[in-house]
């Protein structure tokens, strides 16, 4: 995914190279925020709301093999074929083995961040398979080489002048025309052919139901439905914590999400699909890749209630900031820096890190995952583990020592405003980050301690 | 009431005049006020960048210099929110600490309750709301909750005479601090800053005043290093009636 292994600070560093682009980048995804402020104001008890699904979802971790296993039987009953894959591989080996089961080196896939995460698109063209996505977001970053840098708007950190000159290279559209309506015309004509002739199609999973074993796939596109109701065989893949009990949890869902996500009341389309038609094949593969690990940690499991609206990305002031690629995960944003530690917690160590604590994603959580809490004691495990690097390591141990010693403390203070030096400016490396962009605080003459002692401690004692 | 005075390392360091505000603001309205010349630091830095487990040192500074008093009032509401969330130890010595610690806003609005300010600050200011103040301590209402609108801080600005408040377009997104945050990630934490700066300067703001001196002090060295002759200032050192 990142193959200088450069870790988020110097990933959004080069981000950050081009200001004007940051401020579009920012401006873009706090006009979503502003459209979720918005649509969530016009629901009466909006709170109350996300009390609800955060309860629903706290039932389904609470018991999840149980449900899993009422979804399976009733899903089994409806016609559809279940598999369990534990990982990543074995999930990117099902889908290979159906595609061979039915001779086909080619299908369309619709949006599903379980299928970046699992790296499915790299694994099948190694075996020969063509991959087309179909959502468009996805498509411009797929005939670009990238990956999305957004769960729910792929390329979000792509100029509408970018895409114009993507799609002439690979769909042979004008030079330097950049008309939204034409590329999407472009597009659309580009897609049809493609979800004409494949006879396999993969698709996401929103929500399934466990009392009824359907599955809702929302999209605005239209795409999941074109690719599933074209193909001989449809293919859902869903992370084993996308359940909900019922079908009437929908209710408080689908208000929600996006809402939260784009600022709409609903998707353009949320399609419910319960049974394969006559002759079709109809598979659903259930995914663990280290959630069960993950539900085995207190302090970390609500983050699988995570519905993928992606609210936390668009109001994180250091997302919008960075951009996603700045993450090198497939789920970036501050729900991927509490998810992403615990598939590789070494690889991933700097992502609780790229945050300020200032609490915006919790509040705008549908589910109300205490993101920016989890952010915080994802840190102390990943020192515990030995994952901050030497030189931190050694500066907080010299300021712990100072701070933990008044007199020391003290003396350090007189000498040169000691915390100027040592808190926390400098605690990366030997150079004086602050000043780069910023003037130093001044030093004044004497501390309040010193201020007081000489001012008011004498008061005090005569009393 | 006897109140014990808790200075921030950092304040205590670079900006004397916001205790010394704080001190008197305090006693203006009856407290008898003591700042516990044994204390250094809540341990926050280290905490939040991960070393926790390293802060014990500063929790037991903090339990010995701070448990013989009704109240504990500090001018942040970061350094408070962490004492609240996380000071512990064996006995009931931390919880009771925990209860009675207040941010200098909340102790003025929530137990003092004050009504009036006799002071003058005849500027157009700009009032940044800190993360933790805000979001931590419930210092006001947060943007992203659909629910009635409150600012304990700017209730207490609006009894000063002469104060001219701006709007700003983000009214409480963060100014990229965040501790350690501000070197780690230093190109992120810049450009927050210059963007809170910035709104602040398009209202017209003459003054950016905030909870949290740390804040201010990120603010204050952006605005400096563009030459801007706009100023920061603590709330409490406007409260006191310095202008």
């Amino acid at each position: 995914m990142n193959a200088n292994n450069k870790d988020h600070a110097a990933l959004a560093d080069e981000f950050n190279k081009d200001e004007p682009r940051v401020d579009w980048h920012d401006e873009t995804l706090w006009w979503v925020r502003q459209k979720r402020d918005r649509a969530a104001a016009q629901v009466a008890d909006w709170e109350v709301l996300r009390d609800t699904a955060s309860r629903i979802k706290d039932n389904v971790l609470s018991r999840l093999s149980e449900y899993l296993q009422h979804f399976e039987a009733a899903a089994t009953a409806n016609g559809i074929v279940i598999h369990w894959a534990a990982d990543a591989a074995e999930h990117n080996e099902i889908i290979l083995s159906l595609l061979r089961q039915h001779g086909v080196d080619q299908m369309v896939k619709s949006k599903s961040m379980l299928t970046e995460e699992c790296g499915l698109n790299e694994f099948l063209e190694e075996k020969g398979v063509g991959v087309v996505d179909t959502d468009l977001g996805e498509r411009v970053v797929q005939l670009a080489g990238e990956p999305p840098s957004h769960i729910v708007l792929p390329c979000i950190h792509k100029k509408k002048e970018e895409i114009g000159e993507i799609f002439h290279e690979h769909l042979g559209t004008p030079a330097g025309n950049a008309d939204p309506q034409f590329l999407t015309h472009a597009a659309r004509l580009h897609l049809r052919e493609k979800f004409l002739t494949r006879r396999v199609a993969l698709t996401g999973i929103n929500f399934a139901v466990a009392e009824t074993g359907e599955f809702v796939v929302c999209t605005n596109e239209g795409n999941a439905d074109m690719g599933a109701h074209l193909a001989d065989v449809h293919i859902a893949c869903m992370g084993i914590e996308k359940l909900i009990p019922q079908r009437r949890h929908l209710g408080v869902f689908l208000r929600l999400l996006t809402r939260s996500a784009t600022g709409q009341p609903i998707t353009t389309y949320s399609s419910h699909f319960k049974r394969p038609r006559p002759g079709q094949e109809m598979h659903i593969v259930l995914v663990d890749n280290g959630r069960s690990t993950h539900l085995g940690r207190k302090d970390f499991r609500s983050s699988l209630k995570c519905i993928r609206c992606a609210a936390c990305f668009n109001t994180c002031p250091v997302y919008r900031r960075s951009g996603g690629h700045s993450y090198h995960t497939a789920v970036a944003g501050p729900i991927g820096s509490i998810l992403s530690p615990n598939l590789d917690m070494k690889k991933y160590a700097d992502l609780p890190f790229a945050s300020t604590l200032c609490g915006s994603c919790s509040n705008v959580c549908p589910v109300k995952i205490d993101i920016h809490e989890q952010l915080y004691k994802w840190r102390q495990v990943i020192v515990q583990e030995g994952y901050a690097p030497a030189g931190k390591r050694a500066a907080m141990r010299a300021m712990n020592w100072v701070l933990s010693h008044p007199a020391a403390y003290h003396t350090a203070g007189k000498t040169g405003r000691w915390v100027m030096a040592h808190v926390p400016f400098t605690v990366n490396n030997g150079l004086n980050v602050w000043y780069k962009q910023r003037e130093m605080p001044a030093a004044p003459k004497q501390s309040f301690g010193e201020w007081y002692k000489k001012n008011r401690r004498d008061h005090e004692q005569q009393r | 009431m006897r109140v014990g005075l808790f200075i921030p390392c950092y304040v205590d360091q670079f900006y004397p005049q916001v205790g010394i505000a704080t001190l008197r603001l305090l006693e203006k309205f009856g407290c008898e006020v003591v700042y516990p010349p044994g204390q250094t630091c809540c341990g926050q830095p280290m905490a939040n960048s991960g070393f926790g487990h390293l802060t014990q040192g500063c929790n037991d500074l903090f339990i010995k210099n701070f448990s013989s008093f009704d109240y504990i009032v500090a001018p942040s509401g970061s350094c408070v929110l962490h004492i609240k969330e996380h000071l512990h130890g064996a006995d009931d010595a931390a919880a009771a600490i925990r209860s009675k610690i207040y941010e200098l806003v909340e102790f003025l609005t929530d137990v003092l309750q004050v009504q009036q300010i006799d002071a003058e600050f005849p500027h157009k200011v700009g009032l940044h709301q800190s993360c933790h103040g805000q979001r931590g301590l419930k210092l006001a209402q947060m943007s992203e909750l659909m629910a009635p609108p409150f600012s304990k801080p700017e209730r207490l600005l609006k009894l000063v005479k002469g104060i001219e408040l701006v709007e700003l377009d983000r009214k409480d997104e963060c100014c990229g601090f965040g501790g350690t945050f501000c070197v780690a990630e230093e190109a992120v934490s810049v450009k927050m800053g210059k963007d809170r700066v910035a709104d602040h300067l398009r209202h017209g703001a003459e003054y950016i005043t905030a909870a949290d001196m740390s804040c201010l002090m990120h603010l204050e060295g952006i605005l400096r290093r563009q030459k801007s002759p706009v100023q920061v200032r603590h709330i409490a050192e406007i409260l006191n009636g310095r202008s």
